[in-house]
């Protein structure tokens, strides 16, 4: 089970136009290649995504979208064997213009050999004050079932719900602002079902025993953003965004963005981001006894610690004069490497006293190569 | 989390502020005052595709979720 948070992964998809209301999403073919490497990971897989409208009212889109995973994380190696595994992610929606509004409705299925995750996801987002302003709501419900593979009597549900809303305004010929906010409900088992924690023995020593999370997780995150337009045509987009959840987890991050075209064709993409986020109050890198309290977790997920991103792209577009169903072409290729530093997860592959090992920490490059169709 | 509470609330004033006062303020663009707005160096989330995939890799590894998305406005700049 590599990953259980497939409910955003179509809201993500659906969001980039939540906020351009009045307008349907162009018609266009994607083709993505993605890959992550790093901390002992490898995932990659593609990634395909295909849009159609009609009678400039309808448009439709569906995505297909897989990981293969090759894992021997650190999680794994100190209490499991390496695995390879796929997930895949199939996801349609239709949205239907009406006015100056759009409404969005669409469906996701992820699955993985010991995961399954379907939701759904409803927006409408609405233009007023002289197509200025743009007000976005939205609402998903999903349903998870867990299981554990090598173990055909466990099998556990969640259900998930979030209700979002977002205000986009034009400030001035060159500066465009938008606030978001979404809150997000789980219900259920929300754990990791092989992962444990480790707590002290009393020969000086340690051993694990599984982890507990509660059965119930509400979070609320709430984002600014910022578009301005430079003198030299570019976009500077800024971004700030702070969160924090009933399980005392809080956390923020900001990202600077540039989109820089060269000529007619050729464009030059950098982006920094810097991430922080507090541990969960029933975190622990080592407890000091067995069943020390009710909810324990050692998933440095659930850490305290901070990352950093630094990417560049690079894309070129061209078109043909005889090319008659097919508006124009795209390639683009991105590069990001991610920097992740732990406060208090510390590497237990290092044998010495427990609870004095060197702090964790890794480094991982993400690779993304689009090739896209306009129609 | 005493800060995340004081800056939301300053920001619900300041959004409530700003959409009483709307009522009052004429819209102060013209649709031919957007065209910057509309440059595609402006959307900043203009590949969803491979936009999505990075909140996929960001999300999968930090608690933090919600509140995704691309600044953008009624511009019509698709």
């Amino acid at each position: 089970m590599q990953l259980m948070r497939t409910l955003s992964v179509a809201l993500l998809l659906g969001a980039s136009t939540l906020l351009q209301a009045s307008v349907l999403p162009e018609d266009r073919l994607d083709v993505l290649y993605h890959q992550y490497e790093g901390g002992g990971m490898k995932i990659n897989g593609p990634s395909v995504l295909v849009r159609k409208s009609f009678a400039d009212k309808v448009a439709v889109h569906a995505n297909y979208y897989v990981d293969e995973v090759s894992a021997a994380s650190i999680d794994v190696l100190v209490s499991a064997s390496p695995y390879s595994e796929e997930r895949t992610e199939k996801s349609v929606g239709v949205d239907y213009l009406h006015g100056k509004a759009i409404y969005s409705l669409s469906y996701a299925n992820s699955e993985e050999n010991d995961f399954e995750a379907n939701s759904v996801h409803f927006d409408m987002s609405q233009d007023f004050f002289g197509d200025l302003t743009t007000l976005s709501l939205g609402y998903s419900k999903g349903w998870d079932e867990v299981f554990r593979t090598g173990d055909n009597s466990f099998a556990e549900e969640a259900d998930r719900q979030h209700f979002r809303i977002n205000l986009s305004q034009i400030l001035t010929r060159n500066l465009m602002a938008s606030l978001g906010h979404e809150l997000i409900t789980d219900e259920g088992y929300l754990n990791n079902p092989y992962r444990s924690v480790r707590y002290l023995t009393s020969g000086g020593s340690y051993s694990f025993e599984p982890e507990r999370y509660p059965e119930t997780r509400t979070s609320e995150a709430t984002s600014l953003r910022l578009s301005y337009y430079l003198p030299w045509r570019a976009g500077l987009h800024g971004e700030y965004r702070i969160y924090d959840d009933s399980w005392g987890i809080d956390a923020s991050s900001w990202q600077v963005k540039l989109i820089q075209p060269l000529g007619s064709n050729w464009t030059l993409e950098g982006r920094y981001r810097a991430y922080q986020q507090g541990d969960a109050d029933f975190y622990a890198d080592l407890f000091p006894f067995q069943n020390a309290q009710n909810f324990l977790a050692r998933d440095k997920e659930l850490s305290e610690f901070s990352s950093t991103v630094v990417g560049l792209g690079i894309g070129f577009e061209f078109s043909k004069p005889n090319w008659e169903t097919i508006d124009r072409a795209g390639l683009n290729l991105w590069v990001d490497r991610f920097s992740f530093d732990y406060d208090n997860y510390r590497d237990i592959r290092v044998d010495t006293t427990p609870g004095t090992e060197p702090l964790y920490s890794f480094d991982a490059t993400v690779t993304r190569l689009l090739f896209t169709l306009w129609y | 989390m005493k800060t995340v509470g004081t800056i939301r609330i300053a920001g619900l004033i300041l959004l409530l502020a700003f959409t009483a006062s709307g009522c009052a303020v004429r819209p102060w663009l013209k649709p031919y005052d957007r065209a910057r707005l509309a440059d595609p160096v402006m959307n900043v989330s203009a590949h969803p595709i491979a936009e999505s995939y990075m909140g996929h890799v960001h999300q999968a590894r930090e608690s933090m979720r919600g509140a995704e998305g691309s600044a953008g406005g009624g511009c019509g700049c698709n």
